[in-house]
């Protein structure tokens, strides 16, 4: 039974009741049963129903249905499960009907039924008129075939036969030709076509005939070859070994032995000396000074002048440059912004690659010995400035691209770009306490060496650190101060400076300041002080520039030098400087060679040899003590002191017009002192790589170059007019050993760097063992005029002199003569000082 | 054998002497107080240079033959006493 849950519309529930359903025939489980449910029902049996019944009628409800059904019969079906709710129901359309009586076969896909295949069984042939056609086209015989018989004669049968050639062409049809041609409609391209290859070896035989004409036995040996160790050892006892080392070392040992006695081959003339003439006989022509290259920078170093120069220790081509203001000139610009330091670069002559900003203008500054990236300057106003540039060391190298500066005016394209390419600027790290600092200007300023520390008692001791921490300063106001840049040990002494100090603290920089040094900021205070009393008057001397000897440690107690490299490899690495503490005195070993003596030059042309150790008084209180001796050489203002980097006890001093010569321990004389020359000399500094030369660098801005084992009384060579203003520091520097330069500068702010030409930079055979001998002799000489009396010892000093000037021999004769009397002064003071050690006048005062 | 190093410590034992090679006709290396190198270098060099020089001699004069031959250079001298079949290489530094 098909159960269709919705309820179409083509049915008709219906309830019938018995009667009704005796009426028609369709009782329940009798007419109509589960399997036979339909019962057609004629219309007009229902119409007549309904029309004897009328309401009553079980059919009432589809009376209309039932009169306008078409049909004469009416399906009703028995329900016998309620599917539409009654009993019965009626099917209202014929074509419902028709469906439910005959239910159309599901259209679900069934399994086709396996089809029994049989052979068509053979049907009778219908003729549709196609054997007419067939009929129509065959060809079929019409009349029987004919046959016909044909034959030669026979006379031409059985007749001899001939034959003979003929050729093709004799006859005009004799053949047929078929060439072959080529068939356009065949044409196919092979594509692929199997080939065999054989390769075949061009073998050719051919000969040649050479001249031998020098017969000559040639080998290649690709190994060394070797003999065995049984036939080494059987050689080497055998007999004819031993009788050929007996017939051979006689004569061997003769020719040793004459070796011995005498060298055939030595050249006398060679030997003789005059190998050091021969040398720069091809090269004195360019014995010059070559401008190299020229640093000046347009913002900052206009009219000013360049106060120190100092090339960097380790990073070539670079150096730096102190600016001042000029002193003359009354500046239109009251530029009152302090000059920076600038920092130049080879690869950069215009623009400087780094500025050090400073507090005021220095004066003087020179880099840590051990730690290249620790700058101390000495300022106008008598302030020590600490600078680190380890930050910024890359910018000196020359390589960054940040530092190529873009020149402003030159680019206004770009003006991003030449912002961010400014210079990089460094602001200082520490500066010395203003109150109780130096009332005057800084002039110089030099570190200690890393071998030796001083302390606070003035007695120097071993510096376990090997690092340079000590520096000593020096200016006008008559004193020399030591100072240290590691924090002083009394932490109270400090606190209550930088509670005072927290007050006047001025506007904290608003860029990075490197925190090395933070621990002195504005609280530092120097170690010791010496000051410089006079010898004989009272008043002290006004220092200007001094030069200390650089004390190498020869032997450190309990310490092989193997500890000692150990300990030079672990302190490269640069201390902090504020966990360091000032040691105390009682802990390091004082070294006692230690030479604390240094030569000092005066405002007043004087060079003071004094000591720095500090010695205890009547009181107990420690003073410094008087200078051993002073010598007034120079007019006025001494502008170098400078120790020869050859001989440790030879120094430089340059003044207003002339040079001298000190050698250390000679007291009374410098053992060589110039004649006058025309020009003031500014500025002075010993040749690195050669003991004879030095070079001055004048007031017309000239450079002489000085050879003492040339000339003695003149330059050996002068570069007039290097620059148009006067030279105010020469430094020299070796930095490679085929590039020796020397820095200019002059008071134009503009620094010029010389390459120095290979016979100034090549020292000259023994040429140290000549410059000492050399001085030697003058001190000899020296001491000879000093054993004679007074005025004829004048007289010999001119002798000795060689060809002067006339104007210069006057005042130098002027000189002599007050130097003779301060001379003899001072004998007799050396004397009375030397034996009276320790016990000072009172009227000194430091 | 003891002859033999006898001998050439007498000869080291001469002032400035730097090395001592003996050489066998071949110019193969018999007995040396030189590196392996060194030792084989002035051994296959000089067996060379004693050829030439002995040739030489003896093209001149054959009754005449080589007894000593000795090089200076700036460095050092190198004297060498060939015989029939070996010869003796010295190097001495000359005394200044």
């Amino acid at each position: 039974m098909v159960h269709n849950t919705e309820h179409p519309d083509g049915i008709f529930p219906l309830v019938l009741t018995s009667v009704t359903q005796e009426l028609f025939g369709c009782r329940t489980d009798e007419d109509v049963t589960k399997e036979n449910p339909y019962k057609l029902l004629k219309k007009d049996d229902i119409i007549q129903d309904i029309k004897t019944r009328a309401a009553v009628s079980d059919f009432s409800p589809v009376k209309q249905i039932v009169l306008n059904y078409p049909e004469d019969e009416l399906l009703l079906v028995y329900d016998r499960d309620f599917t539409y709710g009654q009993s019965f129901y009626l099917v209202l359309t014929p074509e419902a009907k028709n469906e439910i009586l005959a239910p159309p076969k599901p259209e679900t896909p069934e399994v086709p039924a396996v089809e029994i295949i049989k052979t068509p069984e053979p049907k009778p042939w219908i003729s549709l008129g196609s054997e007419q056609e067939i009929e129509e086209e065959s060809v079929r015989e019409t009349r029987k075939k004919l046959r016909y018989k044909c034959f030669r004669v026979q006379r031409k049968v059985d007749a001899p036969l001939c034959f003979s050639d003929r050729n093709t062409a004799d006859a005009e049809d004799g053949y047929l030709e078929c060439p072959s041609y080529l068939d356009s409609r065949f044409s196919i391209k092979q594509m692929q076509r199997d080939c065999g290859v054989q390769a075949v070896p061009v073998l050719q035989s051919s000969s040649a005939q050479t001249q031998w004409k020098h017969q000559r036995n040639i080998f290649t040996v690709y190994k060394p070859r070797d003999l065995q160790e049984d036939e080494i050892e059987n050689i080497l006892r055998s007999e004819g070994l031993k009788d050929f080392l007996n017939l051979v070392t006689p004569r061997v040992l003769h020719a040793l032995q004459q070796e011995e006695i005498m060298n055939v081959f030595f050249d006398d003339w060679k030997a003789l000396g005059t190998g050091a003439e021969e040398s720069n006989w091809s090269e004195r022509e360019s014995e010059v000074l070559m401008l190299y290259q020229a640093f000046t920078d347009q913002k900052y170093s206009k009219d000013k002048k360049i106060s120190c120069i100092n090339w960097h220790p380790t990073i070539y081509g670079a150096l730096a440059v102190a600016l001042s203001k000029k002193a003359e000139k009354q500046s239109t610009t009251h530029d009152v912004r302090p000059s920076p330091i600038l920092f130049y670069n080879f690869s950069d002559p215009s623009t400087p690659q780094l500025l050090l900003e400073c507090p005021d203008d220095i004066l003087a500054f020179e880099f840590s010995p051990s730690d290249p990236n620790v700058i101390v300057g000495g300022s106008v106003k008598g302030q020590v400035v600490l600078w680190d540039i380890s930050a910024h060391v890359t910018y000196l190298q020359g390589s960054q691209p940040g530092s190529r500066n873009v020149p402003v005016n030159s680019n206004p394209i770009d003006l991003l770009d030449s912002k961010e390419n400014k210079t990089p600027v460094v602001h200082f790290c520490a500066v010395s306490a203003l109150e109780g600092g130096y009332k005057a200007p800084i002039t110089d300023v030099h570190w200690l060496p890393q071998t030796f520390e001083v302390t606070r008692m003035g007695l120097p001791v071993e510096n376990q650190h090997n690092a340079a921490f000590q520096f000593i300063t020096c200016a006008p106001d008559s004193s020399l101060w030591f100072w240290d840049i590691r924090p002083p040990r009394l932490l109270s002494y400090t606190a209550s400076d930088v509670k005072q100090n927290a007050d006047q603290m001025p506007q904290m920089p608003l860029y990075a300041v490197p925190e090395t040094f933070k621990h002195l900021d504005q609280t530092w205070k120097p170690l010791f002080k010496v000051s410089l009393p006079k010898i004989d008057t009272s008043g002290e001397y006004v220092p200007l520039k001094f030069s200390l000897e650089h004390y190498t440690c020869k032997s450190m107690t309990g310490r092989t030098t193997d500890e000692a490299h150990e300990d030079d490899d672990s302190s490269k690495v640069i201390p902090d400087y504020s966990k360091l503490r000032l040691p105390s005195a009682k802990t390091l070993t004082p070294l006692e060679d230690v030479n604390t003596k240094l030569y000092v030059g005066t405002e007043h042309g004087e060079i003071v040899y004094t000591d720095w150790k500090l010695e205890k008084d009547d009181s107990g209180r420690l003073q410094s003590a008087k200078p051993l001796h002073c010598l007034r050489i120079h007019h006025s203002m001494v502008k170098t002191v400078q120790r020869s980097p050859f001989f440790k006890d030879i120094i430089l001093t340059t003044g207003s017009w002339n040079f001298a010569i000190w050698k250390e321990g000679v007291m009374n004389n410098p053992i060589i002192q110039s004649n006058h020359s025309e020009q003031p000399c500014t500025a002075a500094c010993w040749s690195l790589s050669r003991p004879a030369v030095f070079f001055i660098g004048k007031e017309d801005g000239s450079i002489e170059v000085w050879n003492l084992l040339q000339k003695t009384n003149e330059p050996a060579k002068v570069n007039a007019h290097v620059t148009n203003g006067k030279i105010t520091c020469i430094k020299p520097w070796i930095a490679s050993s085929k590039q020796h330069f020397l820095s200019v500068c002059d008071d134009l702010g503009m620094v010029r760097v010389f390459e120095i030409s290979r016979s100034l930079y090549n020292p000259t055979k023994n040429e140290s063992l000549s410059m000492r001998k050399y001085f030697e002799l003058e001190q000899d000489s020296m001491k000879e005029r000093k054993d004679m009396q007074p005025t004829p010892k004048k007289g010999n000093e001119e002798s000795k002199k060689k060809t002067e000037l006339d104007k210069p021999v006057k005042t130098v004769e002027e000189n002599e003569g007050a130097n003779m009397k301060e001379y003899n002064d001072d004998l007799m003071l050396e004397e009375s000082i030397l034996k009276s050690m320790g016990l000072l006048p009172a009227t000194t005062e430091t | 054998m003891a002859e033999v190093e006898e001998t050439l410590r007498r000869i080291q034992s001469q002032k400035g002497v730097q090395g001592i090679v003996i050489v066998n006709s071949e110019g193969i290396p018999i007995k040396t107080t030189l590196d392996n190198s060194s030792t084989v270098q002035y051994a296959g060099l000089i067996h060379q240079l004693v050829m030439k020089a002995r040739s030489t001699v003896r093209d001149i004069d054959p009754q005449n033959d080589l007894t000593f031959l000795r090089i200076r250079s700036k460095k050092n001298e190198i004297m060498i006493a060939p015989d029939k079949d070996y010869f003796l290489i010295v190097i001495q530094n000359p005394s200044d």
